[in-house]
């Protein structure tokens, strides 16, 4: 069960009038679907459109032609929008959306794909769903740190904060002992430092909580950026030369075309993210610490009454968040880079975004955050290709989605009734 | 206490009443004294403890959650777990316990209903179910029937009889006589925090009321018949949702003349506050008219409204009526700041606010510091009164009222009520709204009773309470129950 | 966070600057504290509480207030601690001093000498970078900190204003970020794009920052007051949308510096640049004046204007005031705008002033977030803000030399400007550490977000 699947009290008094949502979310898809059908149908080539099912132009690959393929998925659009406005039943909504984004992207694919320079006209599927998950494991796990905090009443505006400490400890305890397993103990203490001021600020101190959330990413950038340069700059193999952890192969899964080499040749940090959001969505719905996390986040008083320890619930769970982003900020500094100064660069409060695109609950943060890591993924091979599609724009679209997500155009998005909210006694 | 007894504790608002039963439920820390239980005293560091030593409570504001199912909301705090640590919920049990229970005492609830869905009668029984499954011998009800209509107060009755019969004891919270009479078996009168007497449910009515506000009181307001002239507010097939867009308001027509009182009688939550809000232009109104000396003013912002001369107490003082933060001159002039001689174009007259402010600190007594104090700093009575005052300080056509007097201590009530029969006298049409029938009673020259949205009954002043009583449950003359198909 | 590195110091000829020309207080920080003291102190003594005893004497009330955890207390004790803390990361950073450390209980002095040196050193170079330098002896070496702190205080005071308007409506503005962004876009496009007279060009410019601000805070005040989204999501979000857009726009053709192949773009035209105060040898410009008419204006617009009865209604009380007649979505819209449009004046400064010419990436550093921080510090009253904006002011310029002197990161600057914010956000943790007396009036507001 799932508290999203409540309908929902307005904000504010929204005038529905003939304008139902399923109305103005049809007329946007049938705009999308002209758009496809016609510009991207025009723009396309006859160029055959290449989805390899490997890393590279090589292999097996779904084909279609250019200007078919745009044209083709710009009518699904078309058609997703036109049913919307047919008034079927309430429970279409979401698949047709579904069905008529999806087309619209594909049809934008099949046209940028066969425009792309001679000998470029393919896209490897291994690449693109690998990068995906690879751009989204921060986001991920920024998320779900997210998800613990709010869903207990507290806000974390500080996921920035957190996954760059974690990111920094990580990488100086990682390289100090020379283990991987201590920088990402070290990684998770580093988050949860953070945290602990939130909660002990937020909390105790009854600090309003952004801002509390604010000042902090504030302070992680300074300390991390003051040690940086103080330590790691001055001696980078001494601090910053943390041991990578490897990639490990899961044994048949990773036989599996396209996602078994995509997913599971990764690192501990992919499967990681991955257990984490299945045990974090089966806890917060299906046991008592679920339970009782919900109802602080949602009526803090009406917990209290039932003998519910508020506030110890409020830390702990902010607590862990800190740790889970402290992993996440270990996944760059214990996999991939050295440490650089203000390396998460805005991927936290991408993750807010997934959080809250993601209607607070794990796998919504997880199919967010996915969605936010393809469209930088596809950034970056838009960009390859010589695209006339700037990437900064397609760097745009979590944020815009999540504003238009929470204006209420693509569903009405509800945060926990008590996030935000200091809980005093009486 | 003893055990099978209902004992209710009477008192008016702000007697201590809820202060005293939270202390009880562990919610408080007793600064002084102790609590005994079965002869031994007990320590209640919270909440659970109390609920440990057998003591249930039904708070005034339910503590329920509302996004969480009916089960949900029971099993929290004593959930019934699997899987050792991991601790995962036994849904099924719960389910049927809760069914068990309901079933036993006739409590009717759906286990899998989600909270925001009920109504509050509903969501009061999950209430009552929800310390029932956590074995009470003590159950505390605050002010179980402030919300609900007569007949729900009827089944809330049976209820507790029923709990009564099956050994539990209770505790209730009221302020209302006609109840406690019903079904107590013993009276405890609760005056500023203490304990002022305690009585037999045989003692009269009179004696009860005197006992409670400490001296005798006077229901009727004194003032002379009144003459009322041409029509002002003409509301007619008015229809307004409330928040969730559930029908609140439902074809209402109502004339309230020059130089006359309505009052609208009626339990909260029969579409009174809504009624309201739309002809203040606060609330979009679905279809009807609102017309003022015959010009409609239905679909006019708020601010025109009120500058047509309409003056307006909202119900709700804290979170309607005053800012807080804003100190008592600032709220004496909230709604005409930007008008000569408080405003003159964009700049304010902050020295004009200010002599206005000690003008009507004086004339409507208002008992202040400072008319730099923060409002916040008074008492709800003296923050009441800064509303009338501003209110009533510009020239009137219509004043509306609603729970004028709700909180608020008995001398201010008085000034209160004395302040609207003078603004009749000089001609304003007046129009009260009053959950409290005895007020509507005092002040009104004709009386409306509202149930489910209509107005079910127009009568006048002198009409036997009963028979108001009858019309509030929806129990029209000709037609009994006749509304309930409506539902 | 990058700061510009200031212009070298120019040794121009001038009598030697021991008495300043300005009345410079002794230091700033000390300046900031001793004006928000008085404001508190007069607020104290206007207090009605105050009003029933016989009121005391000023001086009186000053011995009274000074241990008491009134608002000049908790601001002094908040830098006292955020200073220590900054010592303290210095000497763990220091691998030298560190390793003095390990003999400490044999030989204490060189750990304590160690430390002192190079703590005392660095604040010393905070303090010679941002007030006064004892050392100068020229008048623009004496007067080259003071105009420094003052280049670094302008725009802040601006992005200051603009979140702290929008907190007394009830509104949380973490998109002073983006919407100095959008400002220094459309005052740089205007500075290098318009051919227009000087003067003109100059005001055009300014204008066009304002305007770019004021679009980018209309959306999210028109969303609240439309939809009832959060403004703080949406200004967060719309931070990173404007990041972005100004990447993209910095390498359009007409824009990117012609010579140049990185990303920045082309340089202002000199008749659309601020004027500087103190000639060319120094940076302090203009803008410090426009941000004392700019507080002086929202000061008067708080407090003595029909439209900021309404805003701080609205801001207290959202219910009341609609009760009241005012309509709480419109002024949500105009605060935002006035909150934009200040954020891009701050925002057109970082182009048009002498901080840089061109737009780059980072060409407005932190100044929105900053901004957050000096509007709380300064309590979310305009001259507190200014007062606040002038030592976050003085912190950087002073930053600058502890960088190149000390060679301690400016990182450093933005650690101790967080952590002050940290503890006088939370009075109750300083009053706790140093055992203050709970002073009459000494509540730092800022419990005004509301939750998502």
């Amino acid at each position: 069960m799932s508290t999203t699947a409540v309908p929902d009290v307005a904000v504010a008094p929204v005038d529905e009038g003939f304008w139902t949502r399923t109305r103005k979310v049809g007329v946007v898809l049938l705009a999308l679907g002209l758009l496809a059908t016609v510009l991207f149908g025009a723009l396309a080539t006859g160029e055959q459109a290449r989805f390899t099912l490997s890393e590279d132009a090589a292999g097996a690959a779904l084909e279609v032609n250019g200007t078919v393929g745009a044209i083709v998925f710009g009518l699904i659009t078309l058609a997703a929008g036109g049913a919307m406005l047919a008034r079927l039943p309430k429970r279409w909504f979401m698949p047709l959306l579904a069905v008529g984004l999806v087309a619209f992207v594909l049809s934008f694919l099949c046209w940028q794909v066969s425009a792309a320079p001679a000998g470029q006209n393919f896209m490897p599927l291994v690449n693109i769903v690998r990068g995906t998950f690879l751009l989204a494991l921060p986001l991920i796990f920024g998320s779900l740190a997210g998800v613990l905090c709010e869903r207990s009443g507290v806000v974390n505006v500080a996921i920035e904060g957190q996954l760059l400490m974690g990111a920094f400890s990580g990488a100086l305890f990682g390289s100090i002992s020379g283990s991987v397993w201590v920088g990402l103990l070290a990684a998770a203490i580093g988050g949860s430092f953070i945290s602990l001021l939130l909660a002990v600020f937020s909390i105790r101190y009854l600090v309003d909580q952004v801002v509390m959330g604010i000042v902090l990413n504030l302070l992680a950038l300074g300390i991390t950026g003051f040690l940086y340069e103080r330590l790691m700059q001055t001696d980078p193999t001494r601090y910053n030369s943390a041991p990578r952890f490897s990639n490990w192969e899961i044994p048949l899964l990773s036989d599996i075309p396209v996602l078994g080499p995509a997913l599971f040749r990764g690192n501990i940090f992919l499967y990681l993210a991955l257990l984490l959001v299945l045990v974090i969505h089966i806890a917060l719905f299906r046991t008592r610490w679920g339970l009782r996390t919900r109802s602080v986040g949602e009526h803090p008083t009406a917990a209290d009454t039932l003998g519910v320890k508020v506030l110890g619930l409020r830390y702990r769970n902010v607590i862990m968040a800190g740790a889970v982003a402290g992993i996440g900020g270990a996944s760059y500094t214990l996999a991939l880079f050295s440490f650089t100064k203000n390396m998460i660069g805005g991927k936290g409060f991408i993750a807010l975004a997934a959080l809250i695109f993601g209607r607070w609950s794990p796998t919504g943060a997880l199919l967010a955050a996915l969605f936010f890591g393809f469209a930088d993924q596809l950034a970056t091979y838009l960009g390859a290709i010589n695209s006339i599609i700037p990437g900064q724009f397609l760097a745009m679209l979590p944020y815009l989605a999540t504003i238009l997500a929470v204006a209420g155009l693509v569903g009405r998005v509800r945060a926990p009734a008590a996030d935000g909210k200091p809980y005093i006694k009486g | 206490m003893e055990p099978g007894e209902i004992h209710a504790l009477l008192g008016e608002n702000g007697a201590g009443k809820s202060t005293l039963m939270n202390v009880l439920y562990g919610l408080y820390q007793p600064d002084e004294g102790e609590i005994l239980v079965d002869g031994k005293p007990l320590k209640l560091r919270g909440p659970s403890d109390a609920i440990a030593a057998g003591i249930g409570m039904v708070h005034q504001h339910f503590m329920l959650v509302p996004v969480f199912t009916v089960t949900e909301n029971i099993m929290l705090g004593a959930e019934q777990v699997r899987g050792g640590i991991a601790g995962f919920l036994d849904r099924r049990r719960a389910r049927r316990e809760v069914a068990e229970v309901s079933q036993r005492y006739n409590l009717r609830v759906d286990p899998d209903a989600v909270i925001e869905d009920l109504p509050v009668g509903v969501q009061q029984r999950v209430e009552i179910v929800k310390a029932l499954t956590r074995d009470v011998d003590l159950l505390i009800l605050d002010e179980p029937t402030a919300v609900l209509t007569p007949q729900e107060t009827e089944e809330l009755l049976t209820v507790m009889r029923s709990l009564k019969a099956a050994g539990k004891s209770i505790v209730f919270i009221t302020h209302k006589l006609g109840e406690v009479k019903a079904i107590a078996d013993r009276i405890t009168v609760i005056r500023r925090g203490r304990t002022v007497g305690t009585a037999s449910p045989e003692a009269s009515r009179d004696e009860l009321a005197a006992l409670m506000v400490g001296r005798s009181v006077r229901l009727t307001v004194d003032k002379a018949p009144a003459t009322p002239g041409e029509p002002v507010l003409e509301v007619s097939g008015l229809i307004v949702d409330d928040d969730r867009q559930v029908r609140a308001v439902d074809g209402v027509d109502l004339t309230v003349r020059a130089g006359e009182v309505l009052g609208i009688a009626g339990v909260q939550g029969n579409g009174q506050t809504e009624l309201i809000e739309a002809i203040m232009g606060l609330r979009p109104a679905l279809a009807g008219t609102v017309a003022l000396e015959g010009r409609r003013i239905d679909g006019w912002p708020t601010k025109k409204v009120l500058r047509a001369g309409v003056g307006y107490v909202p119900e709700d003082r804290s979170v309607d009526g005053v800012v807080k933060e804003f100190t008592v001159a600032e709220n004496l002039v909230l709604d005409i700041y930007d008008r000569p001689p408080f405003g003159r174009g964009l700049s304010l007259r902050p020295d004009a606010i200010a002599t206005s402010a000690s003008e009507r600190i004086e004339q409507f007594d208002v008992r202040t510091s400072s008319a730099q104090a923060p409002v916040g700093t008074l008492s709800g009575g003296n923050q009441q009164k800064v509303i009338v005052a501003r209110e009533l300080s510009r020239p009137l056509k219509l004043f509306i009222a609603a729970q004028p007097t709700r909180g608020v201590d008995v001398g201010s009530i008085e000034f209160i009520h004395s302040q609207v029969i003078r603004e009749r006298d000089i001609g304003t049409a007046v129009l009260v709204v009053s959950s409290e029938l005895d007020e509507v009673i005092g002040l009104a020259d004709r009386i409306a009773v509202m149930y489910r949205g209509r107005i079910i009954g127009i009568v006048g002043p002198d009409t036997p309470r009963e028979e108001i009583g009858l019309l509030m449950a929806g129990i029209t003359p000709d037609g009994p129950g006749s509304e309930d198909e409506k539902a | 966070m990058t700061n510009p590195n200031p212009e070298p110091d120019s040794s121009a000829a001038g009598p030697a600057g021991t008495g300043s020309p300005d009345k410079a207080p002794a230091s700033e920080e000390q300046a900031t504290e001793t004006a928000i003291g008085n404001t508190e102190r007069a607020e104290a003594a206007t207090t009605p509480s105050a009003a029933q005893e016989p009121r005391p004497t000023l001086g009186r009330l000053f011995l009274e207030n000074l241990w008491a955890a009134n608002t000049f207390t908790v601001t002094l004790l908040s830098l006292v601690l955020a200073m220590i803390v900054g010592a303290v990361l210095m000497i763990v950073s220091d691998p030298d001093v560190l390793a003095t450390y390990a003999y400490i209980t044999a030989r204490p002095s060189d750990a304590i000498n160690g430390s002192w040196t190079l703590v005392s050193e660095a604040y010393a170079n905070l303090f010679k970078g941002s007030v006064f330098d004892p050392g100068a002896t020229t008048l623009n070496a004496a007067l080259s900190p003071i105009s420094e702190t003052l280049t670094y205080t302008a725009p802040l005071v601006f992005t200051g204003l603009s979140v702290a308007l929008a907190f007394r409506g009830g509104l949380f503005n973490i998109g002073a970020q983006g919407q100095a962004t959008m400002g220094v876009i459309l005052a740089a496009l205007a500075g290098f794009l318009l051919p227009l007279p000087p003067g003109l060009h100059l005001l055009v410019a300014v204008l066009a920052g304002a305007l770019g601000g004021a679009v980018w805070g209309f959306i999210p005040g028109i969303l609240k007051a439309r939809t009832g989204a959060h403004e703080v999501i949406n200004t967060i979000m719309l931070n990173y949308i404007s990041v972005y857009f100004l990447t993209w726009l910095i390498v359009q053709n007409g824009v990117q510096d012609p010579n140049r192949t990185d990303a920045i773009s082309r340089s202002v035209d000199a008749s659309a640049q601020l004027p500087r105060l103190f000639g060319d040898g120094l940076r302090a410009h203009v803008g410090i004046i426009l941000a004392v008419l700019a507080t002086w204006a929202v000061a008067w617009l708080l407090n003595r204007s029909t439209l900021g009865f309404e805003l701080r209604a609205v801001g207290a009380n959202p219910d009341a005031a609609r009760t009241a007649g005012m309509s709480v979505t419109r002024t949500y819209v105009l605060i935002m705008v006035f909150a934009g449009a200040l954020a891009g004046l701050g925002g057109s400064q970082m182009v048009l002033g002498t901080t840089a010419a061109a737009l780059t990436p980072l060409v407005i550093a932190q100044i929105g977030f900053d901004g957050i921080l000096v509007a709380l510090l300064g309590r979310v009253k305009p001259w507190g803000v200014a007062l606040a904006a002038l030592l976050f002011g003085a912190l950087q310029a002073g930053g600058n030399r502890m960088q190149s002197y000390s060679g301690i990161s400016l990182e450093l600057v933005t650690v101790l400007q967080a952590l002050i914010v940290i503890f006088i956000a939370a009075p109750a943790l300083v009053k706790a550490i140093f055992q203050l007396r709970a002073a009459r009036a000494a509540r730092l507001q800022t419990s005004l977000a509301k939750g998502w």
